[in-house]
């Protein structure tokens, strides 16, 4: 992480940068990996390998629970990085941070302990079309036992969400707005600032879903004013098993625990409990303490190669995967978002997806093939699965290069 | 391209995907199920007419899925029509080892030599459900159950 790096895309100097990953030198079925299911998960630089490694082997201690002196270093290294993420998103307040076991389990507790209680039948829940099903069940899961309503926000036909039509959706009992801060099949990124200020102009809060959007560019929730953010951490470079919730300090105050155990409480008697305050207040139990660590390193990575230089490189490869996939005939791409980051989905005509997939990685090509856990937007486009190709910042336009000739591979074992 | 994927790929199993055999529903079938991958989407819908005597009369299927799904749908609706649905689930039982690459001499020669070209699944593990998704289809509908448990 010492390392001086290039912070324009002419400079960026991607063969560098792929040294910091070791599995991207490995061979499958006989070929170069070409690894491209970024959106699903990201490889590991690794600095954030060798961080874990250091903190297990030198520092490690269970946090907040003993005076010996690994405690105390453990403690130390665990609250560091909550200043780092802090950093990466932008937050006011270091206790706006809460670690999670992933994005999705920070959107169950947005929605078990902050929206749960003030729900009454019939009150309402706006989400768009596109959302990944973990910024979708957790809300059902309010309409199944609360008796909560899910509005619809559709998108077009490239992808775009009008924030106009966010806010036709919100009513006098729409009690949340739940969106994503980026698709993980249509690339779309949303106008979330704008959808945020028409948002609370009805005086709505609003929960982005940044498990894609925060890879893809700078987020800062100061001047988004969103009232919860969400990230997952292996798709930050970093490790499974981490997530982080940022939600506006009095939004966490004011909310009741998500789960119970260790960590989490001030007082505990026979009679009673009371809780600590935010973020402990919702840190039950020994919290992901190693991964957390290792996020903060992938987050620092991040930074060292610079955010807005990873994006501009991996938008540069999508656009040209998709010229690619264009210039070949039935081939169609699902999202055209004027806005759009570098997630490119698509159908080859007479393959489905699957069998595009199998054969694209005897090639070495890893790509995702299915509903992507977006079956509504899957039914929005009338499409049983898609293909997609997603880019991260070790990718490289020879990369590109050998997407596009296995798909004319499979295209010739179905011609 | 690699032997594998010539072995999946092989082009009786692209004829079928592309014109699958007893495509469409049954009128009077008296047992009907359907099979959904949730991994992938696919889904298949397999209708039976059983007569008096447990024989498959008739059958027929519809759904969308992956070359390999419909492949496999339409190899078996060529096969199991006239049979007994005891000799059904022998030769589900089979076909089963088969795309496991498991021992399949439970399958009678004829068989196996018929379904020889579904072999080339057991090479890729991650497709085996999409050729089993009809078959457990087909059992689902032989016990008079609704749609398929995923295994
Ligand atoms: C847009 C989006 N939201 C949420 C998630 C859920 O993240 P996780 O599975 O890490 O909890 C994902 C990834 O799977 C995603 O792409």
């Amino acid at each position: 992480m010492t390392r001086p790096l290039p912070k324009t895309s002419r400079e960026y100097d991607v063969e560098t940068l792929r040294r910091d990953f070791p599995i991207l030198t490995k061979t499958v079925h006989g070929r170069k990996l070409v690894y491209l299911d970024n959106a699903a998960s990201a490889q590991k630089p690794k600095q954030v390998l060798d961080a874990m490694t250091t903190f297990m082997t030198e520092e490690y201690a269970n946090v907040h629970r003993g005076v010996h002196f690994l405690s105390a270093v453990a403690t130390e290294r665990y609250e560091a990085a909550r200043a780092r993420m802090q950093a990466f998103v932008g937050a006011a307040h270091e206790d706006e941070i809460i670690y999670t076991h992933g994005g999705t389990e920070a959107i169950n507790l947005v929605a078990s302990s902050f929206l749960a209680p003030r729900i009454e039948p019939g009150d309402e829940i706006v989400l768009s079309v596109m959302e990944h099903h973990s910024n979708i069940v957790p809300w059902h899961f309010l309409r199944e036992r609360l008796g909560a309503v899910l509005k619809w926000v559709n998108v077009s036909e490239e992808g775009d969400l009008d924030p106009q039509d966010v806010a036709r959706a919100i009513g006098p009992k729409t009690k949340m707005v739940a969106i994503t801060h980026m698709s993980n099949v249509l690339g779309t990124r949303t106008a979330l600032k704008e959808i945020v200020r028409l948002a609370h102009e009805k005086g709505v809060p609003v929960l982005a879903d940044g498990c894609q959007g925060a890879v893809h560019g700078r987020v800062d929730v100061k001047d988004l004013d969103v009232d919860f953010y969400v990230m997952t951490g292996h798709k930050l470079y970093g490790p499974t098993g981490i997530g982080i919730l940022y939600g506006k300090r009095a939004h966490l105050k004011a909310m009741r625990p998500y789960q119970g155990g260790g960590e989490m409480i001030r007082v505990v008697t026979r009679d009673n409990v009371t809780y600590a305050d935010p973020p402990m207040r919702f840190e039950a139990g020994t919290p992901p303490i190693v991964e957390t660590v290792g996020l903060a390193a992938a987050l620092g990575y991040m930074e060292s190669v610079g955010r807005e230089a990873m994006a501009a490189h991996e938008n540069a490869l999508a656009r040209k995967a998709e010229a690619g996939l264009r210039a070949l005939n039935g081939v169609k791409l699902i999202g055209e978002a004027k806005d759009k980051g570098p997630i490119v989905s698509f159908e080859t005509i007479g393959i489905h997806a699957h069998d595009l997939a199998t054969i694209l990685d005897r090639e070495g090509v890893a790509v995702r093939a299915g509903h992507h856990c977006a079956q509504v937007l899957m039914d929005r486009f009338d499409v049983p699965a898609t293909a997609r190709a997603s880019f991260a910042l070790y990718n490289t336009e020879e990369e590109v290069d050998a997407l596009i000739a296995a798909v004319q591979v499979a295209r010739k074992v179905f011609s | 391209m690699d032997a594998d994927l010539r072995e999946l790929y092989q082009e009786i199993i692209l004829d079928h995907s592309r014109h699958p055999r007893h495509f469409g529903a049954l009128a009077d079938a008296n047992h009907v199920a359907e099979g959904y991958n949730p991994l992938c989407g696919d889904k298949v819908k397999i209708y039976l007419k059983l007569d008096d005597a447990d024989r498959i009369a008739d059958i027929a299927f519809e759904g969308k899925g992956c070359a390999i799904s419909v492949a496999s749908a339409s190899l078996m609706s060529e096969m199991l029509k006239g049979r007994s649905t005891e000799e059904a689930e022998q030769l589900l039982s089979g076909f089963l080892h088969l795309v496991k690459g498991e021992d399949a001499s439970d399958l009678e020669e004829d068989d196996k030599e018929h379904l020889a070209v579904m072999a080339g699944v057991s090479a890729f593990p991650m497709r085996v459900k999409c050729a089993t998704l009809a078959w457990h289809a087909m059992k689902a509908a032989i016990d008079g159950e609704e749609s398929a448990k995923s295994e």
